[in-house]
């Protein structure tokens, strides 16, 4: 017989209650319970990083992490990033400007990741944004824009800090 | 001027923000779950399938084997139909099967309320086989007494073609020359698009409805219907955002199967989810194709004569064939152009997994070994690489007797003289003359030339339908899909440009619903601007023709003395504006007397096409007894006519080179030779570069206006990955002096090879 | 959707010891990334899991009073590497943990689930062998505390008593002290990616950093679990810090390694790497501790 448990934690900044499968992802959480349909799926063994979401300040691949440990955590998916009034956040508008995006499927992920280490207006080499950027798959851009649009986020927010 | 400005992708807003809808997003989630029972042997008859267990599974609706399915064999390419039997496709498939011909092969479904349910129940089918005897590799499968794999091909020949010129057999007695021989070797590998191919469907009013992760739904359709043995119009295809590509989806998948299944269960709502790991052993692959080329020389390098063979290996069912063997084979003599010359392709079944299209269509391939050999050739004769291929290639003025393609503009070496300059390349040849030490560094070259789109081998045509609003914006469909590569955002150029419209006033309609998209055949052979790119132009040329003169009605102006430009009617004459396209589209679709909806649509076939070029330099550093290569430097040098969208055409060709340099020195599907089982279907033993395996990726362009395209476009989709592999490999050949003869240049094979050339 | 009968979540270590005594059969789950890939792939379907995720108490770095280093089970790969006493102390078992897939994997993977899977391409294995770790784990009759190289009984098989989870990592100051290692990690690519073979190498020079006091050299893959180089250990203990000893070790390294041919590598080749990769380990933690070759 399925189990259920009540998992309530904050979703972009949302307080958030739902009964869930204790056999579900988090994956599985968002994308069903909350509609949360920027969290990808492409591999759900945490081999990809569409998934991706910020739990607690860290991003984490949600495929392989149990819906029912979200209870009491604090998740940002994109859907998070864009501002209430529909403009984008400046790593997605950066995305957008540097043509880091082809077919979009990995692209939710690569930005969370880049929300979750430039929260802090670090300035990182460029081999540093690489290998934190090196759990996500692209088949499309050959990272190139990415890596560039990153990096452009990286810049802006350490003048503007 | 809107062509040629590096607008930002049209979808880019939504992209960004997650709202995207892609196939799986779309699908309502209580839809019922399909999965296949796939076999456990590479090569057998099915004798009994037990269903029992399975069905007593809670939460099973239905359990299906290869024995309930239609006795309708279907193709899966996605190629134009031919009327002519002699030109379609091989209908080589069954939805499941009785004859597994790969370790893999789909024998039976189960459709259950949800996915735990659904693969409980699949592991419970008990499937008894009679095992036969199976066969890997191409030439092995050629061999008399080899396990056959479908009845109609001897000898397990899918096709065997060959192109004769001159008379190599008299030409290869000139005095002198000298003999330079080898044998290339390609790998299996995925598209590895993050999006696995994913379809849903379920029943309305007596029709079959599926959505599909698809390149090409009208071809799709037609693949759904004949392997129901239903009229094709029953069938309604809706593809909306796809997460790449890269040819897996220019195939027909698992969509006719999921079609069936709704049959199966009433009609419900059926999802056939593929997992990663059924994309890489389910889905279709590269083409592992092992090349023999002979080549006679004079002492100046000149080509006196040349002998190629090709054995391509098919995996166990046909989908695109011998079209990717042939493909490459027509390549030889067209790049290096040679009087004599004689070349044979064989495309051969094995019980592998499928091969299909894929990004470069056999060019990726031919490239390499092509590319390979040259370096060889060079080597052997003491010739300079540079020197060497501006003086043998594709001469300018070459015209392609059977496509009538020309070679217009000095653009091989106009591409070189970019690439050398920025790689600095004659500086660090010379630098890397003579290393010793256990780190060395290298530098190669690679040609490239593309042959895009499919005319006159098959139909090349595109249809485009143009409906103005009341405002003057206008909606546009074609059939050429949005896969990532940014054709909306090309086709949104494309019309305004030649509409007179602001960029802004085109809505390009992204998904194709096949009841209401026109025609067109999808998204595949790097065609999509170049042939899509007629299709939008000839209707709106059309449109503009029409507009111009019902705008005759309300201006009393002879539409020759009239144009659109930025969306207003303008008198040439003058320069006046006349009215808007939003005061005229209102006024003719409200107008009692003379009432119109403004639209247009054409079909327009296309009976040319281009030759796109180009060149990659890489630059290596090897460290020998780590068996390592670290890519230091690469760019490539395209030559794709005018671009469109320099910013999008630059992104593509990154793309390709990611996906050149895993073809170059990492991915390999890798099969158990005692089971025939794929053993690295996941996408952690299976090596994808990630963003620490590669350098920057350096992409410039040179651009020679196509004389025979709409926008002056070639095509740019798939070259970009060709010529990448074997300008890694002639810089490693550069650092080591170990010529490697096949791909990918992985660790284990440097170890070998290293190994037997003493370098430890 | 996961294929599991029944979760059970323990928020402390007591409460975990319970659920084990009460299902035995149960399998533990901590970050999960071990455990959830093989429940997917059909390997664990259907068990029931322990979820230790929630016992905080086995969460982070401390020192304790005689100096022992004590990781607890459920640091994450990112949270060792990112801490500072693992910095001062044990810096390579921060690099090498930081070679783990990508960061998000490391975000999630414990140290703990890495030491239990039992593999040998762990990579926190061989640094932790070459270390001279203490495994602890705590049961129903206590505390038991394990070196590390009698908790490994063979491949995914370690010494886990029922009733018992692991608590902590320890590395006694005897071990650290005076003491750097680097590791090297040979991947067929540079992220994503499980070790082909790994080597972990420290050493303690003499005051004048002319001798190798003591060398210790680990590996995984080299062998069904994860080993020690004992035998080229004894063999260049006091030996003079130099180009001759490097290529020594390289040599007699082959002595203690046994490799297998697998689809991933043959034999042969992870011998060869093996070899250079103990030189190359040496070369580098000697000059971590100020020596020179
Ligand atoms: C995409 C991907 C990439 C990876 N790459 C690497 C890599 O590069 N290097 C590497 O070493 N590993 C890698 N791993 C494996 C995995 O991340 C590590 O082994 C990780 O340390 C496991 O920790 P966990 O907490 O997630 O373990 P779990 O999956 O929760 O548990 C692993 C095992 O340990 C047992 N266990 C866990 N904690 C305890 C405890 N406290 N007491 C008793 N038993 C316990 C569990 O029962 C289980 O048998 C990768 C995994 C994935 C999915
Ligand atoms: S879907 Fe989660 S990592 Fe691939
Ligand atoms: S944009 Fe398509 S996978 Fe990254």
């Amino acid at each position: 017989m399925a189990q259920y448990k009540l998992v309530t934690c904050t979703i972009n900044g949302k307080k958030r209650s739902a009964m869930v499968d204790v056999r579900a992802s988090l994956t599985d959480m968002l994308r069903n319970d909350y509609g949360l349909t920027s969290v990808k799926k492409g591999c759900e063994v945490g081999e990809c990083g569409a998934c991706a979401v910020i739990i607690d300040g860290e991003s984490f691949n949600s495929c392989i992490y149990l819906a029912i440990w979200a209870d009491g955590k604090n998740i940002t998916t994109l859907e998070g990033l864009t501002h209430e009034d529909g403009t984008l956040s400046d790593i997605q508008q950066a995305f957008v400007d540097e043509t880091a995006i082809q077919c979009g499927f990995c692209s939710p992920g690569f930005m969370i990741e880049a929300e979750s280490f430039l929260q802090n207006g670090k300035i990182y080499t460029d081999d540093e944004l690489r290998k934190l950027l090196s759990g996500h798959l692209c088949r499309c851009t050959g990272y190139e824009n990415i890596l560039r649009a990153v990096k452009k986020v990286m810049h802006s927010r350490a003048k503007t800090e | 001027m809107i062509v040629g400005k590096s607008y930002a992708r049209v979808d880019a807003y939504d992209k960004a923000s997650g709202r995207t809808k892609y196939t799986e997003d779309l699908c309502d989630r209580h839809a019922l779950v399909a999965k296949i029972k796939h076999s456990n042997v590479a090569h057998a008859i099915v004798k009994s399938v037990d269903i029992s267990e399975a069905e007593k599974v809670p939460g099973v609706v239905k359990v299906l084997t290869c024995f309930d399915a239609p006795d309708c064999l279907f193709p899966t390419a996605g190629h134009p139909w031919s009327t002519e039997e002699s030109h379609q496709d091989i209908c080589d498939r069954n939805v499941l099967t009785k004859h597994v011909r790969y370790y893999g092969d789909d024998v039976a479904a189960v459709i259950a309320e949800d996915d735990i349910a659904a693969n409980r129940a699949i592991k419970l089918i008990k499937v008894e086989y009679e095992v036969l005897p199976f066969v890997l590799d191409a030439q092995e499968a050629m061999k008399d007494g080899a396990p056959q794999l479908h009845e109609k091909y001897k000898n397990n020949v899918l096709a065997h073609t060959q192109i004769k010129k001159g008379n190599y057999e008299e030409a290869i007695k000139e005095p002198g020359l000298i003999k330079v021989e080898g044998w290339y070797e390609t790998p299996t590998v995925q598209h590895c698009h993050i999006e696995n191919a994913i379809c849903y469907a379920w029943e309305d009013n007596g029709r079959i409805y599926v959505t599909a992760s698809t390149q090409i739904p009208h071809i799709t359709k037609r693949c759904i219907a004949q392997a129901l043995g239903v009229e094709w119009g029953k069938i309604r295809l809706f593809k909306p955002y796809i997460g790449g590509g890269f040819g897996n989806k220019q195939d027909a998948l698992y969509e006719p199967l999921c079609a069936w299944l709704t049959t199966q269960v009433g009609g419900r709502l059926v999802k056939l989810d593929c997992q990663r790991e059924e994309t890489f052993a389910n889905n279709r692959v590269r083409h592992a194709i092992r090349y023999h080329i002979i080549s006679w020389l004079r002492d100046d390098g000149t080509l006196a004569a040349r002998k190629v063979e090709c054995f391509s290996n098919q995996g166990a069912y046909a989908s695109h064939g011998h079209s990717i063997c042939a493909k490459g084979l027509g390549s030889f003599n067209q790049l290096y152009p040679c009087e004599n010359f004689e070349g044979d392709g064989w495309t051969i079944f094995t019980n592998r997994q499928v091969a299909g299209a894929m990004r470069g269509y056999g060019m990726p391939q031919a490239v390499f070994a092509v590319e390979a050999h040259t370096e060889d050739i060079c080597t052997k004769l003491n010739l300079d690489p540079i020197e060497y291929r501006r003086k043998t290639v594709m001469p300018v003025g070459y015209v392609d007797a059977f496509s009538k393609n020309e070679l217009y503009s000095d653009t091989f070496n106009q591409c070189l003289d970019k690439g050398i300059k920025y790689i600095d390349f004659e500086r660090k040849r010379k630098e890397y003359a003579n290393q010793t030490g256990d780190v060395r560094r290298g530098i190669g070259v690679s040609l490239l030339w593309y042959n895009t789109a499919v005319w006159p081998i098959a139909l090349e045509t595109s249809s485009c339908r143009m409906v103005m609003n009341q405002d003057g914006s206008i909606q546009v469909q074609v059939g050429e899909t949005e896969i990532g590569q940014g054709a909306d955002t090309a086709y949104t150029q494309m019309a305004a440009e030649t509409l007179g419209l602001p960029f802004e006033k085109v809505h390009v309609v992204s998904c194709q619903d096949t009841d209401v998209t026109p025609f067109g055949t999808g998204a595949y052979a790097s065609r999509q601007t170049y042939t899509a790119g007629m299709g939008v132009r000839g209707c709106a040329e059309a449109f503009k023709q029409h507009i111009l003169e019902v705008a005759y009605r309300y201006t009393r102006m002879q539409p020759y003395l009239m144009d659109i430009k930025d969306g207003n009617i303008v008198r040439t004459t003058d320069g006046r504006v006349l009215m808007t396209l939003g005061e005229l589209a209102t006024k003719t679709l409200y107008d009692r007397e003379h009432n119109e909806h403004l639209t247009m649509e054409k079909t327009t076939q296309i009976k040319s096409n281009a030759y796109s070029f180009g060149c990659c330099f890489a630059e290596v550093e090897v460290d020998i007894p780590m068996c390592q290569v670290k890519l230091l430097n690469i760019i490539n040098v395209h030559d794709a006519g005018i671009l469109i969208n320099p910013a999008l055409a630059e992104a593509q060709v990154h793309g390709g080179m990611s996906m050149g340099i895993g073809f170059a020195l990492s991915e390999k599907m890798l099969y158990d030779e005692k089971t025939g089982k794929l053993l690295n279907g996941n996408l952690l033993d299976y090596k994808l570069s990630t963003m620490m395996d590669h350098p920057h990726l350096e992409a410039q362009f040179v651009e020679n206006a196509e004389p025979t395209s709409a926008y002056g476009t070639k095509g740019l989709g798939e070259p970009p990955v060709c010529p990448v592999s074997s300008a890694i490999r002639n810089a490693i050949l550069n650092a080591t002096g170990v010529a490697f003869n096949e791909l990918p240049i992985r660790p284990h094979l440097m170890y070998e090879k290293f190994s037997q050339a003493g370098l430890f | 959707m996961y294929d599991v009968e029944a979760i059970y979540e323990a928020k402390t270590v007591a409460e975990a010891i319970k659920l084990r005594q009460e299902h035995p059969k149960a399998v533990i789950i901590a970050g999960g990334s071990d455990v959830l890939i093989k429940i997917r792939e059909g390997k664990l379907a259907g068990c029931e899991l322990i979820s230790i995720y929630g016992v905080d108490e086995i969460r982070g770095v401390k020192l304790e009073d005689d100096g022992t280093l004590r990781i607890g089970s459920l640091t994450s790969f990112s949270h060792i590497t990112k801490n500072e006493l693992i910095q001062k102390y044990i810096n390579v078992l921060g690099e090498a943990v930081d070679k783990v897939g990508g960061p998000q994997i490391r975000a999630i993977g414990t140290i703990g689930g890495n030491t239990c899977n039992g593999v040998t391409s762990a990579d926190s294995a061989s640094t932790l062998m070459a270390w001279d770790a203490i495994i602890e784990l705590t049961g129903p009759e206590g505390v038991r505390r394990v070196p590390i190289e009698k908790f490994y009984l063979g491949a995914g098989k370690v010494d886990i008593h029922e009733g018992e989870i692991q608590t902590g990592v320890l590395i006694p100051k005897t071990s650290y002290e005076n003491c750097k290692g680097h590791y090297i990690k040979y991947g067929m690519r540079n992220a994503m990616e499980i070790a082909t073979t790994g080597c972990s190498v420290n050493v303690r020079l003499s005051p004048d950093k002319k001798i190798v006091e003591r060398l210790r050299i680990g590996y995984g893959v080299a062998a069904p679990v994860p080993i020690r180089a004992h035998k080229t250990e004894e063999k260049f203990n006091s030996a003079p810090v130099s180009m001759q000893t490097a290529e020594g070790i390289s040599k007699a390294v082959l002595e203690d390694v046994n490799p297998r041919d697998s689809w991933r590598a043959s034999k042969d080749m992870r011998l060869h790497l093996c070899s250079e990769m103990a030189k190359r380990a040496f070369i580098e933690a000697v000059r971590l501790c100020g020596g020179e070759i």
